[in-house]
């Protein structure tokens, strides 16, 4: 998807115009696009709106920072889905600089980036994955002889806005768990004057990013975010919320151990250390790899790595929730632990424990519509 | 010609940051220095967690070789712990791993190593229907033909004519060095874009094991999925067929488009079958138990040693003998700059003493200039990866492998001494990606055929519990990665990670100069009768150094055995 335009974006073509030349169907388009409304919470009614402003936006430059990070975040994107369109959607935009994909090196890369930025100022759009790190004189990452602190202020000083992906970007991320020896920090740490939106996850799903996209082509601004800067179309929901083993969760079901009976027969992964009450993530509800599984589908408790300083506050990981260090949510969650130890009145237990945890503040998203046009009767924003 | 010294950072479609210095003389490369260029400090943050909690943390040192560290770590645990996991669960690992190579080596060959050989602009003036009958007598791969060879040139046509080239702006086009004919680099390009597609598809499996890829789940003692073929949220007979068929295509894929098209291409670049070839030793941990970890014989990829390019012998390896050497690096040893350490021994505390950001000089005029350390084995130099293994197999006698270096070398119609090049390690890379596409559907059949006859067991647990772990424990998980060699090293103290230390494979062969002065494998390959044409488009280098499929973000690594604190830190309760 992030490969080089198949059927590549002519200078002042719309995508419209695009489109018929690289002969997608119309009826194909549109459903992607009630498709993308739905991720993006404003209701499949909406998805003529995202289709005319879509079919009307020329190709943007995006350019995308890899500063202290691994590279997951690029890879996650790179199985994005939706293979045909999938592709067109990265057609939409002219990656400008990537680390991981570009042709050139050293100076040549150096300088298309300047050229991006300088052609596009004020309207690109930056991407960032990896944390800044901000000891010994922001001396640990160096890339193209500047460092990763140069290097962001830099790129952010002429975007429109910046997409901090993954966790490193978003606050720091595994190098800057305690210890943190490097000083690592998130782009909000250093960036205060642009819009900032947070993918978060270690990594994201790239599917987050891809829709994160068309929402700043569709509606020119980034969509709504909660107090963390993540976008409500996917991080609106608690995990917990959407769970697949939440009935068996609500029925008092729990797997005690790893493959013991019942994890053969799919029960609720709370006592061997889920972090599904705690953390807001799309899992549930995109899942991972062209919708093929996602961590608790697959047998394996949530590590919460949508929620800001995970590695500290979601540890241990097969911790029960109230034993972990950082889950401050109310006291009252301390009496999780105990109601489930009584192992014969489980399902009354779990029933109290889904109490507790209702009382969560949840997050639901509160959207910011963009005007109405006639061609949309509900929506359900 | 003078004498011209040259700086290329950052080096591209690599993981991580990396930066080359060089000096070249009449068109070769006299000297070469590689920096590493950023430092995480991960190992250090693994200290007083909880060991089962290790693979995760470790599983982040790299997104491209996602899960490598991640199986080392729970293998490096359940040695400390002695914990034996169930059969099931090793192939399960295997089969994980094994898709991992087979998908990340596909990625490295079209995405991030093609475009040193393959000129995209060039592609332009193919004949699609030469470049279809050429395909068509490598490959019976069905997209070979003139239609779709094609459609693929039109795209790239208007891609070039739109004047916006992405991420092929910057690139060395018309360079002449490059040397395919138009028509192979169409059908290169055609396939660069089928395998963006196939990629995404194969890797799947990782979801369905691990949840999740990049950075699937894993477990100490075992693997969570839980098998139950009466279940549809477990793992049950539609997982069966859905990994049946990645398999499936995988090995389709490896067999028809990159095992043909890596042979075809390197007909083109003979010449650097006697390019880079640098480090004459190679090390081989071995990889792909076949029963239990511990046993090394059922090691599909054997372990082993080759000394100065000798394939008579096979030299034993011991772990022991690895230390790690900062002469040229920004740490300090309390012996001393000019010790090695062993891995348990091993010290960590940065110190840099490079020029001050940004950089407008040459980091290769002062002593230290990198955060890579100089691991050596027996005080050489070593180079590990995919040609460290298929040496040590070809050695050992290793069957398929001797088979395939032996049909390859035939069709290319030279002998066994060009293994050791650059063209080597990028043809070695593309032989273990074919035996192991052919190997995955054995480790399928071993899974469904223990399932058959009722052991559905994925998981150890009695000694999952910290209460039933000695007071003090330590142990050590080798895990023979796409990359190469990589040790991890965990000492276990009242149930907490006292100390993590890992070797791992880019530090090999991305490690800076040692205390006699011996250069990293990059550095000596790229000394090693290596052509540079024009110092302004380093085109020649990016060949050798992809060759190694560079990771630098594994590569840069650090743990402070004696639990300090790199610098005064703030801990957070
Ligand atoms: S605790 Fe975890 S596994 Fe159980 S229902 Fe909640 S999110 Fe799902």
């Amino acid at each position: 998807m992030i490969s080089p335009s198949a059927y590549p974006w002519a200078e002042g073509e719309t995508l419209g115009q695009h489109l018929d030349e690289r002969g997608i169907p119309r009826r194909d388009f549109l459903e992607y696009c009630g498709k993308m409304a739905v991720i993006l919470g404003i209701g499949s009614a909406a998805a003529p709106r995202v289709a005319k402003a879509l079919e009307s936006v020329k190709r943007p430059s995006v350019v995308w920072l890899q500063l202290q990070e691994c590279t997951g975040c690029v890879e996650s994107v790179l199985r994005t889905e939706n293979p045909s369109i999938g592709d067109l959607l990265l057609d939409v935009i002219s990656l400008d600089y990537n680390h991981t994909l570009m042709a050139g090196a050293g100076k040549a890369v150096e300088k298309a980036k300047t050229d991006a930025m300088a052609a596009n100022k004020g309207k690109y759009l930056l991407v960032v994955s990896g944390s800044i790190p901000t000891k010994e004189n922001d001396i640990y990452t160096m890339i193209g002889g500047k460092t990763a602190r140069m290097q962001l202020e830099e790129a952010a000083e002429g975007c429109a806005a910046i997409i901090a992906l993954g966790a490193c970007a978003h606050w720091g991320g595994v190098q800057g768990a305690r210890p943190n020896p490097t000083g690592a920090v998130g782009v909000r740490d250093i960036i205060k004057n642009k819009p900032i939106l947070v993918v978060a996850g270690c990594p994201p799903i790239g599917d987050t990013v891809t829709a994160t996209v068309v929402h700043f082509l569709t509606f020119g601004a980034l969509p709504e975010m909660d107090r963390e800067g993540r976008p409500l179309f996917a991080y609106g929901e608690r995990i917990h919320d959407q769970c697949q083993r939440r009935a068996h969760f609500d029925a008092g079901q729990f797997v005690e151990t790893f493959d013991d009976k019942g994890a053969r027969e799919g029960w609720c992964l709370y006592q061997v250390g889920c972090k599904g009450p705690a953390t807001f993530s799309p899992c549930p509800i995109f899942k991972w790899n062209t919708r093929t599984s996602w961590p608790i589908e697959a047998g394996h408790p949530c590590i919460g790595c949508t929620e800001p300083y995970f590695w500290d506050t979601m540890t241990p990981f097969y911790g029960r929730l109230p034993d972990v260090a950082g889950f401050g949510i109310e006291k009252r969650v301390d009496t999780i632990g105990a109601s489930l130890a009584i192992g014969a009145a489980a399902g009354v237990a779990a029933h109290a424990t889904m109490t507790v945890l209702h009382q969560m503040k949840r997050r639901k998203a509160t959207r910011q519509v963009p005007e109405a046009t006639e061609d949309e009767g509900a929506n359900n924003g | 010609m003078a004498k011209t010294k040259l700086v290329v950072d950052p080096i591209t479609r690599i993981e991580g940051h990396l930066r080359i210095e060089a000096q070249s003389e009449n068109g070769k490369i006299s000297q070469a220095w590689a920096s590493a260029t950023q430092f995480r400090g991960i190992e250090l943050v693994l200290q007083g967690r909880d060991p089962r909690d290790a693979w995760a943390f470790t599983q982040r040192i790299c997104g491209v070789c996602t899960t490598v560290h991640a199986i080392a770590s729970v293998r490096a645990v359940e040695d400390a712990l002695n914990i034996r996991i169930p059969p099931n669960a090793n192939t399960i690992r295997n089969l994980v791993h094994g898709m991992q190579y087979i998908q990340d080596h596909v990625i490295h060959f079209y995405h991030l190593h093609a475009l040193d050989w393959v000129d995209v602009v060039s592609a332009l003036s193919a004949d699609p229907a030469k470049a279809a009958a050429i395909g068509k007598s490598i490959s019976p791969w069905p997209n070979n033909d003139e239609a779709h060879l094609r459609a693929v040139q039109l795209r790239v046509k208007k891609f070039v004519g739109s004047g916006q080239l992405g991420i092929f702006a910057g690139g060395y086009w018309g360079h002449p060095a490059y040397k395919l004919p138009p028509e192979v680099n169409l059908l290169a390009v055609s396939h660069y874009l089928e395998a963006l597609d196939w990629q995404r598809d194969v890797i799947r499996l990782h979801a369905i094991f691990g949840g999740k890829n990049p950075h699937p789940n894993f477990l100490v003692g075992g693997m969570a999925s839980a098998i139950n073929l009466s279940q549809a949220t477990t793992f049950n007979a539609e997982r069966i067929a859905d990994i049946n068929g990645m398999i499936k295509r995988a090995r389709e894929f490896v067999e028809q488009v990159y095992w043909p098209d890596l042979v075809a291409i390197a007909g083109f670049y003979k010449d650097w079958g006697a390019i880079g070839g640098g480090v004459p030793n190679f090390l081989a941990c071995g990889e792909f138990p076949e029963s239990d970890v511990r046993d090394l014989k059922s090691l599909y990829f054997p372990r082993g040693i080759i000394l100065n390019k000798d394939l008579s012998h096979v030299v034993e390896y011991d772990q022991k003998k690895v230390k790690e050497y900062i002469h040229s690096s920004w740490y300090d040893y309390g012996k001393g700059a000019e010790e090695g350490l062993h891995p348990y021994e091993g010290e960590t505390t940065p110190h840099y003493t490079g020029p001050k950001a940004p950089w407008t000089g040459y980091l290769q005029d002062e002593k230290k200039y990198s955060w890579m350390k100089s691991p050596r084995y027996e005080d050489k130099s070593m180079q590990v990866g995919p040609l460290a293994r298929m040496l040590v197999a070809y050695a050992s006698g290793h069957k398929d492998a001797k088979e395939l270096i032996g049909e390859a070398l035939k069709k290319l119609n030279v002998g066994p001494e060009v293994l050791f090049s650059t063209l080597g390690r990028t043809a070695a890379r593309g032989v273990e990606t074919v035996l192991l596409a052919r190997k995955m559907e054995g480790w399928m059949g071993d899974l469904t055929g223990r399932i058959k006859n009722g052991d559905t067991a994925t998981f150890t647990k009695d000694k999952w519990e910290p209460s039933s772990w000695p007071k003090k424990a330590e142990g050590y998980g080798y895990l023979d990665a796409p990359r190469g060699a990589l040790g991890h090293w965990v000492q276990i103290e009242d149930e907490k990670i006292a100390r993590y230390q890992a070797v791992v494979p880019s530090t090999w062969n991305a490690s800076p100069r040692d205390a006699r002065g011996q250069p990293g494998a990059y550095e000596a390959a790229l000394a090693d009768n290596h052509p540079l044409v024009d110092p302004e488009k380093p085109l020649e280098i990016l060949r050798t150094i992809h060759s190694f499929d560079p990771c630098l973000a594994c590569g840069v690594h650090v743990l402070d055995a004696e639990g300090n604190e790199l610098s005064s830190v703030e801990v957070n309760t």
